[in-house]
């Protein structure tokens, strides 16, 4: 039957294609290997560079000292929720502004952006101020017996603020994209709202989700001006990694601060590469047209 | 009778999409809504699938009032018509949707949803394609995956959204065969939105014309061919000439309706010369100017080739009008 035919599979790069149709492909790639060397490795380099001046058992003993180890925890830790939150919330945040229409709705769109925009040290104090014991917030919290101000929750209040617009600004577009009509098409086929997010919407956007949540747990880790003031700085229990590393530097043990920096980045780039390859192994399955 | 609506009336902001619309469909009949793009057929077909609210009238879906009923709890099954298939589930996670979503009381086992998906995919003809996406399969494929996922909740009613569409020629022409022999063997009342007149009159029991937010005329293929109850109708339908009328009505002849002779007969024939031959296939149409009128009529032969054969441009003829359609203008009726 002539409509039993099948698609042709998608063509198989330009591998196969005598002349390559896009122009200027050598230069393009030269300029972004070029960049991306002068830009990112080269200031990584000089970091492991310094690093190797260090022995091994002084490298490691200065990467696995009870404190350093402490401010992993806190940054990976407080990261991760923060990063967790804001996949939720700003899940929320993005479905509110594409699908409900409302007074108002530019402006709460660009206050998403805020985050990005405000100098960080400025978001620190104005979260100390809020969480602190007498502040706006923390003096309802007080009584209840949460103190945020000085804690690894505040630490996690200020990711959390910081990380917001980078799962929002990466979900909102696909979901604008995402025609009303797979969903239509659920609940006329007898699926209830929750069975159409998850089952419908939830796969379509998942990988969104995944980049906006890795964006903004990159984010977390190396966020320094915000949580300064928030997280008190004391030693073994609310000190961020990248805060011992500026200590270390004010110490002028620079070959120790940028020993710890080269285990943050090798973390940091084992998970981003790890979220890279989960989002790639579950949009590669049917995104083929 | 399965379903009526009464009365319907839509507005989107200050458009009017449908004016006072009633419609009857009865138990096990093809039915469809044919008219041009605005005017307000899929509305009417969103507005019994429950797609869509009214903001007036009232909508009678065996027996119950569904003015308010979800579409969820309507039993329709709706093929929309870029087919919305889930493109992160295989063929056979979208036909076995609407079977696994059902409440825990209701929901088959494991096993009978799979014979239930396999049964259904033979009957559309796509066994073997279970695994597939639907990025992987043709249009015409995923038509079909379209109907069969629509198909699985047994709905009361199937609803199909200029299924067609977006399919190429011979495709389509297959597809319309297809789903009609399918309708037959089901028996399951199908109403569809097209713009296309061929296939409305080609495979629906009943058509129902609608223009400009309201309904022109609702009748059989033959009815409202030969017997349109509108201007708008008689024009939208097949090929139409135009006559030259005085007064407010409009006139109109289809190319078949009109005799090529040689001489003149009476009174009755019209002089006019021949100004193109035109073989299409079987068919042969000339394109002949009237004395005294500025557009040429067109004429379809009986006779094909050979008819055409003994025509040159530039001839002489004398035109005989077998039947003439005239419209007051303005007048509405048959809805």
């Amino acid at each position: 039957m002539a409509i039993d035919s099948i698609i042709p599979p998608a063509v198989p790069g330009a591998a196969s294609a005598p002349r390559r149709v896009l122009p200027g492909f050598g230069l393009s790639l030269g300029y972004t290997v070029f960049y991306l060397v002068l830009i990112v490795l080269v200031p990584l380099s000089a970091t492991l560079a310094k690093t190797a001046t260090l022995s091994w058992p002084r490298f490691w003993s200065a990467v696995t000292s009870a404190r350093v180890l402490a401010s992993y925890r806190l940054s990976f830790g407080a990261s991760l929720c923060g990063a967790l939150i804001n996949a939720v919330f700003g899940l929320v945040v993005a479905w509110t502004l594409v699908r409900c229409r409302f007074p108002g709705r530019r402006l709460v769109d660009s206050l998403v952006d805020l985050p990005f925009a405000l100098p960080t040290a400025v978001a620190g104090i104005a979260l100390t101020s809020l969480y602190a014991s007498n502040g706006w917030i923390g003096q309802w919290l007080e009584p209840l017996g949460i103190r945020a101000a000085y804690t690894p929750l505040g630490v996690t209040i200020a990711l959390t603020f910081i990380g917001l617009p980078f799962v929002v600004r990466t979900v909102q577009p696909i979901l604008e994209d995402l025609d009303t009509q797979f969903e239509q098409a659920a609940r006329s086929l007898g699926a209830s709202r929750w069975q159409t997010f998850r089952r419908v919407v939830f796969p379509e956007i998942w990988p969104a989700l995944l980049t906006g949540f890795a964006l903004a747990f990159a984010r977390g880790l190396g966020e320094y001006g915000s949580v300064v003031f928030i997280s008190g700085n004391m030693p073994m229990r609310t000190e961020i990694t990248p805060l011992l590393i500026i200590t270390k530097l004010e110490q002028y043990d620079y070959a120790g601060a940028t020993a710890i920096a080269v285990v943050m980045l090798a973390a940091s780039f084992s998970l981003l590469l790890l979220i890279n390859l989960l989002q790639r192994w579950t949009s590669s399955r049917h995104v083929l047209v | 009778m399965s379903i009526e609506a009464k009365q319907i009336v839509k507005r989107f902001g200050g458009f009017t999409a449908l004016d006072g619309v009633s419609v009857r469909i009865e138990t096990g009949e093809l039915m469809a809504l044919l008219g041009p793009s605005g005017s307000g057929k899929t509305t009417l077909l969103r507005i019994i699938a429950g797609l869509e609210g009214a903001d007036a009238g009232t909508l009678d879906f065996f027996g119950q009032d569904a003015t308010r009923l979800a579409i969820r709890d309507r039993q329709v099954g709706f093929v929309f018509q870029h087919y919305a298939l889930f493109r992160h589930m295989t063929i056979f996670h979208n036909v076995a949707f609407g079977l696994q979503v059902r409440p825990r009381g209701t929901r088959p086992d494991k096993a009978a949803i799979r014979d239930k998906v396999r049964e259904l995919l033979r009957l559309v003809q796509l066994e073997g394609l279970e695994d597939r996406y639907p990025a992987q399969i043709s249009g015409g494929q995923r038509q079909r995956v379209a109907l069969a996922r629509a198909l699985a909740i047994e709905p009361r009613v199937l609803l199909l959204d200029e299924p067609f569409g977006a399919l190429d020629a011979k495709v389509r022409k297959e597809l319309r065969r297809w789903i009609r022999k399918l309708h037959d063997d089901l028996g399951i009342t199908t109403v569809f939105v097209t713009h296309d007149q061929e296939e409305a009159l080609e495979i629906a029991d009943r058509v129902v014309v609608m223009n400009k937010a309201r309904i022109e005329q609702i009748g059989t293929p033959a009815e409202v061919y030969n017997h349109p109850a509108s201007a708008f109708v008689c024009g939208f339908l097949g090929d139409v000439n135009v006559l030259p009328t005085t007064g407010s009505v409009s006139a109109f002849i289809r190319p078949h309706d009109i005799d090529v002779l040689k001489a003149p007969d009476g009174a009755e024939s019209k002089a006019g010369v021949v100004k193109s031959v035109r073989a299409v296939g079987a068919a042969v149409r000339l394109g002949v100017l009237l004395d005294g009128s500025a557009e040429p009529l067109e004429v379809a032969l009986p006779g094909g080739q050979q008819d055409g054969a003994a025509f040159r441009p530039g001839e002489g003829v004398f035109l005989r009008f077998r039947r003439t359609q005239t419209f007051a203008d303005g007048a509405r009726n048959g809805s």
